[in-house]
């Protein structure tokens, strides 16, 4: 196609085989091509994936900088700052009698810290973002204009951020291994169980940030007396078992404690029932696919109306 | 007449007891420009935004190219060419981005986009804007931008809701002249506008809405013809006397309206109107003869002006 053409047909469309064709023919872009929305329809959580990665890669530096400086600062300050007080007054727990069971606290605080990270980014990602697609650069309006469905665009958030998720949590178990923090040799499963547990909360927070309309700090509540409050109390910096038993329920609920229990499980072996493991998947598993199913209906909603 | 690409039958929204759109019955024909012309919230827009397969109807029936929207949204859109009212471009991506990005929402490879992108932006008259930031547009050239960004699929209907509000004469001439091309070139256009001269100018068979249903439909020239007379002597005596005056001049021309700022006398020639108020012995502080419009037609059909 000549240079000149191409400025003054712009609707003709760019494959030469269509150029004659009459307009009310001219269904895709080119004769070879599957028929129109059949690609949006099979891949369009693929394509929303891809949009989400693309703007990721503007932040790129951002998050090589958090990915690493995270675990390096968290590892050192908790991991061996913290964890020689804890081991020295304590007891480092060569038998069972120590602080935090039979590992010293840099092996118990580790797979918790990765969970938690990967909880932190989940709701970074799930939140304003998510606000902001809807409202400040309403480009989900743009998706659902063009083929893709409303129920995609919650799909390939999920799938975006999953990547994400799983790129951060081997890095952060890279220097995991370097602190010598992961004494199991299954201890990679700690990024899988990462991922999953920041997902099934990142989803759920996902869900709501949809509803948001009007940004009246109600994010700022959410990371007040939920995300921090569950962080806290989570088993993540001392045995759930260490609360009083009428505060036990906090963990039950939290999917970071459940998280956090099977990373343990996976990084050294903590002993538990297995009822209990199963219970920990089952859980994430449960929650993860509420949160898809609220999420992809409360898009629906609000885009179709 | 070839089959219609889109069909709307009573169609309705409700939004919880107010209806927007209340029983709209109207055919586009392929290759036609059809408009959609109405004040604010005449549910013009979301009328748009049913036959754009992207808002579910309350009532009645809907097809587009043959295809029923609640069913067939993503065959239906993957059709569409669609400029909404407000621009939806990614301020986070640079201009010739967006419209790459944009294609691959249709699942368009990229060796498809590349090319076709750096076409839509010559298309467009933005090739010097292709790097830059989508912030830093003019409103025109985010319009323009947009409307580029609609084409990727090569849609066989374009929707265009309000395409030049907000802009200033000279980009509005811009975006009908590259609207004029795509006609000629069998694409189908409905647009809504609530600039009659945009009405006249580009559609070729409109229906006048108002509080979500139709008060007329046809040619521009055909709805001042039935609605209007050929000619409108606009006269001013100042604000206070207006009423007054108008009063008084009754039996000149056909009709006559009274608007806040001048009375508007409908009349076969303006000039003998002006002729006939003068020898009434009025004076009138500035005098006006203009043929009818559409804004005319409108104000004859609703009692009100279209921008409020």
């Amino acid at each position: 196609m000549s240079s000149d053409d191409a400025m003054s047909t712009p609707a003709s469309g760019a494959p030469p085989a269509d150029r004659d064709v009459p307009a009310t023919e001219r269904s895709s872009p080119s004769q070879s091509a599957p028929p129109p929305g059949a690609l949006p329809r099979r891949f369009g959580s693929w394509y929303v994936a891809e949009h989400w990665f693309r703007t990721m890669r503007a932040y790129l530096q951002t998050m090589l900088m958090t990915g690493i400086g995270t675990p390096l600062l968290y590892l050192y300050a908790l991991g061996v700052g913290l964890a020689t007080l804890v081991d020295q007054n304590i007891g480092a727990g060569s038998a069972d009698a120590g602080a935090v069971g039979a590992v010293g606290y840099l092996v118990f605080v580790a797979p918790a810290l990765l969970c938690s990270s990967a909880v932190t980014t989940a709701v970074d990602e799930l939140t304003y973002p998510v606000i902001a697609g809807f409202k400040w650069n309403p480009f989900f309006i743009g998706m659902h204009a063009a083929p893709l469905q409303p129920r995609q665009i919650a799909d390939g958030i999920v799938i975006a951020v999953s990547g994400r998720l799983l790129a951060q949590s081997t890095l952060y178990y890279l220097f995991m291994l370097l602190f010598g923090a992961v004494p199991s040799g299954l201890g990679f499963l700690a990024i899988v169980i990462a991922t999953l547990t920041g997902l099934s909360f990142g989803v759920l927070v996902m869900a709501y940030s949809a509803t948001i309309e009007q940004d009246k700090g109600q994010m700022n509540y959410v990371m007040r007396f939920v995300v921090l409050p569950m962080t806290l109390f989570s088993g993540t910096f001392f045995p759930l078992e260490t609360l009083p038993v009428g505060l036990h329920w906090l963990g039950w609920i939290s999917p970071l404690w459940h998280g956090t229990e099977l990373a343990r499980v996976a990084s050294y072996g903590y002993q538990e029932p297995l009822w209990l493991t199963v219970a920990h998947v089952a859980y994430l598993l449960v929650l993860l696919a509420a949160g898809v199913a609220l999420a992809r209906r409360i898009t629906t909603r609000r885009l179709t109306r | 007449m070839p089959a219609p690409v889109i069909t709307a039958v009573d169609l309705v929204k409700k939004y919880k007891d107010f209806a927007a759109v209340d029983g709209l019955s109207f055919e586009v024909a392929p290759g036609e420009s059809f408009g959609l012309l109405g004040p604010n919230g005449a549910g013009k827009s979301t009328t748009m935004r049913m036959v754009g397969a992207v808002s579910t109807r309350t009532g009645g029936g809907l097809g587009i190219l043959g295809l029923d929207p609640n069913t067939h949204g993503p065959e239906i859109r993957s059709q569409l060419g669609v400029v909404p009212q407000a621009d939806n471009l990614d301020a986070e991506l640079r201009v010739r981005d967006n419209l790459i990005v944009y294609g691959r929402y249709f699942g368009l490879p990229y060796s498809y986009l590349r090319p076709k992108a750096d076409e839509l932006l010559a298309f467009a008259q933005l090739e010097d804007k292709a790097k830059s930031r989508v912030d830093d547009l003019s409103g025109g050239m985010k319009r323009r931008l947009t409307i580029a960004r609609a084409l990727v699929n090569n849609p066989r209907i374009m929707l265009l809701d309000e395409p030049t509000t907000g802009l200033d004469p000279q980009a509005r001439h811009v975006l009908w002249d590259r609207l004029f091309r795509l006609k000629e070139q069998g694409t189908t256009l409905v647009l809504t506008t609530h600039y009659m001269d945009e009405a006249e100018q580009l559609c070729d068979r409109l229906i006048v809405v108002d509080k979500g249903r139709i008060m007329a439909e046809g040619t521009p020239a055909s709805l001042i013809r039935e609605h209007s007379s050929r000619e409108v002597l606009e006269v001013r005596f100042g604000s206070a006397r207006n009423a007054e005056a108008a009063e008084a001049l009754k039996g000149v021309g056909d009709r006559i309206e009274v608007l806040p700022d001048r009375v508007l006398v409908y009349a076969h020639s303006g000039e003998a109107a002006l002729a006939r108020v003068t020898e009434l012995g009025f004076e009138p502080m500035t005098s006006l003869v203009r043929r009818s419009s559409l804004e005319d037609v409108f104000l004859r059909l609703t009692g009100r002006s279209l921008i409020d």
